[in-house]
């Protein structure tokens, strides 16, 4: 019996985190407009997503700023990273603790904040201070992820490297980053998550008409829109897809190791 | 054994306040199996830093065959290193370990399989290229570390208490295969160890290290019978340490006895620090003895009895196969050559 109830216990769970998820997958494929009627299986709204310019617009910038906010934030936030592993405890501290600070900020104060240097810098708001913004808000996640691969290295792994002849770049390309790889991974990912969910930030730091999907969503007159749904559900198939990726080769990894 | 390959001259080490190393002095020979032995803190690991590499002295040289080697990296010496934690590449399976070394000199490919092959054959792992490092146990992760260290050919060995982490059985079993790898080789083991039966069974030589200094040097059955003073005493093996006060050469007196003993050249009425090793006490019937103690405590220890025998103010530690019962009068008795007299050191 208390089985039982247990077996329930998990699936109503489950029923809680993906019911609006499933909901909003089904109503990409409805044939009505409307929200609460069912009229039918159609493509429609996906044909329209893909026709609509506006939406594909949002679509690449989102993805653009995403894909290269993620890139940028990555390699300035591991290069950090490294400093800081190397550097003394006072220093190294601090900096750790100016680096949480911006995590902590509301997005409303990073985001005025960040529009009003752009401005006293007279840079002109558009894709590029959009870009600047998101890898700012960025770089502590990633150093938040890698920070901890380094801690758990081995020290002597990397003085084992230079004992065999590696130069210190060898040593730190062969031997440290593959090490730490999955924290830089996951802080790429992390990243990449931050980027397309933003909206606060993105909404002060964008002008000349570049707009992301969060952007134009939220500041659309007619509200939101049955293509809407599509691009919500194709965006929630991509990270299904990455996160089945990463688990496959992850499990394939740990076979091959123990034969 | 012949010449020097490495000469230590004068290197002085601070980390922070704390001076751990004080003018220190030392040659190796070349082919010579030396062991640096000392409780941790002593400051052995940072010698053998200096020697890698991976540490630079506040002042001294560091001579390779005449030549100091001070400012070179540790990545442009022809040393290779066994670390104290299992240091292999987690990321690499055991054959790119061992070949990562002879792929930074860019060999050839059949090249390295030969020599990785030929290593792990040496270290008696063969057939184990595919495993990755933690699907081993710790054993056979310090053998790939040796293997990886030893494909490189280097002239000098250096192992920073590579056997630390392993069980005693594994460690004992260890100590030969290390033994014999030297004597494979012929190439000179620069060994750390805080453990003296390791020191003891492998070296050719032990520098026995406390507080950044040399107390001796010597052969492992010299450091064992003739330790210089009380700290070398102490550390090599257990021993009976008590005040004596020399006579005139070969007559010392100590527990209210006076003894006959084969050390001399001490002034007239010296006090100096008499040693003597627990299985160099005899115990013999009352009569007999030269001291009388009474048995306080017995100890089963496998091979022997550990007795404690009670005599004046003195509890002298005895080794015996033959076991006394507590309480039991004995008599205990000294051959003058395991008497062993050392200076007072302060």
């Amino acid at each position: 019996m208390m089985k039982f109830f247990k077996k329930i216990y998990f699936y109503l769970i489950l029923l809680f985190l993906y019911a609006p998820i499933l909901t909003l997958v089904v109503f990409s494929f409805n044939e009505a407009k409307s929200r609460g009627k069912w009229g039918g299986f159609s493509l429609r709204w996906y044909k329209e997503l893909f026709q609509n310019a506006e939406i594909m617009d949002a679509l690449l910038s989102t993805v653009l700023v995403a894909l290269l906010a993620a890139l940028i934030s990555t390699v300035i936030g591991t290069i950090s990273a490294l400093a800081l592993h190397k550097s003394g405890t006072f220093f190294r501290k601090t900096m750790i603790n100016l680096t949480y600070l911006p995590m902590m900020n509301s997005d409303i104060v990073t985001g005025v904040s960040l529009m009003l240097l752009f401005s006293f810098l007279h840079f002109e708001l558009g894709f590029v201070t959009l870009l600047l913004s998101h890898i700012t808000f960025c770089i502590p996640y990633v150093i938040l992820s890698v920070m901890p691969k380094l801690y758990g290295l081995n020290p002597s792994v990397y003085e084992a490297a230079l004992d065999l002849g590696a130069s210190p770049l060898q040593a730190y390309r062969k031997i440290v980053l593959p090490d730490i790889l999955p924290g830089i991974i996951s802080g790429f990912l992390i990243s990449i998550t931050l980027s397309i969910d933003d909206f606060v930030i993105s909404f002060f730091n964008t002008g000349n008409g570049v707009k992301n999907i969060s952007i134009l969503v939220y500041t659309s007159k007619t509200g939101v829109k049955p293509e809407n749904y599509a691009l919500s559900s194709i965006m929630f198939g991509a990270v299904l897809i990455l996160l089945l990726i990463i688990n496959i080769k992850e499990k394939k990894k740990a076979t091959e190791g123990n034969y | 054994m012949g010449n020097h390959i490495i000469d230590l001259q004068g290197i002085c080490k601070s980390f922070g306040d704390t001076k751990v190393l004080k003018d220190f002095n030392l040659y190796i020979r070349e082919n010579e199996f030396i062991t640096l032995l000392g409780p941790s803190g002593c400051g052995k690991t940072t010698i053998l830093r200096i020697i890698g590499g991976f540490e630079q002295p506040d002042e001294g040289r560091v001579l390779y065959r005449g030549e100091d080697i001070v400012n070179v990296p540790p990545n442009k010496r022809n040393f290779n290193t066994v670390f104290q934690k299992y240091s292999l590449f987690p990321h690499m399976n055991i054959f790119e370990n061992v070949a990562f070394g002879l792929r930074i000199q860019k060999m050839q490919e059949s090249e390295i399989r030969k020599k990785v092959m030929h290593a792990l054959e040496i270290v008696n792992l063969p057939g184990f290229e595919k495993r990755y490092p933690d699907s081993l146990s710790g054993g056979q992760q310090q053998r790939i570390a040796i293997a990886r260290a030893i494909v490189c050919e280097p002239e000098v060995l250096l192992f920073d208490e590579p056997l630390g982490a392993l069980d005693l059985k594994l460690r004992q079993g260890m100590q030969h295969e290390l033994k014999k790898l030297r004597e494979e080789l012929g190439i000179t083991f620069i060994y750390v160890t805080h453990d003296q039966e390791e020191a003891l069974t492998m070296s050719d030589t032990i520098v026995v290290m406390s507080n950044g200094e040399i107390q001796q040097i010597g052969n492992p059955v010299d450091i064992y019978n003739e330790p210089q003073n009380r700290f070398v005493a102490r550390f090599i093996g257990e021993s009976n340490i008590v005040d004596g006060i020399m006579h005139e050469d070969f007559r010392v007196r100590f527990s209210e006895h006076e003894f006959t003993c084969v050390d001399g050249g001490f002034a007239k009425e010296e006090e100096v620090d008499v040693v003597i090793r627990p299985e160099d006490i005899k115990i013999v019937s009352p009569e007999d003895g030269m001291l009388r103690g009474v048995v306080k405590n017995v100890y089963f220890k496998g091979v022997h009895y550990e007795m404690v025998v009670s005599s004046g103010n003195t509890d002298w530690l005895v080794q015996s196969t033959l076991m006394e019962e507590k309480g039991k009068t004995v008599g205990l008795s000294i051959y003058p050559n395991d008497i062993h007299i050392m200076k007072k050191c302060n």
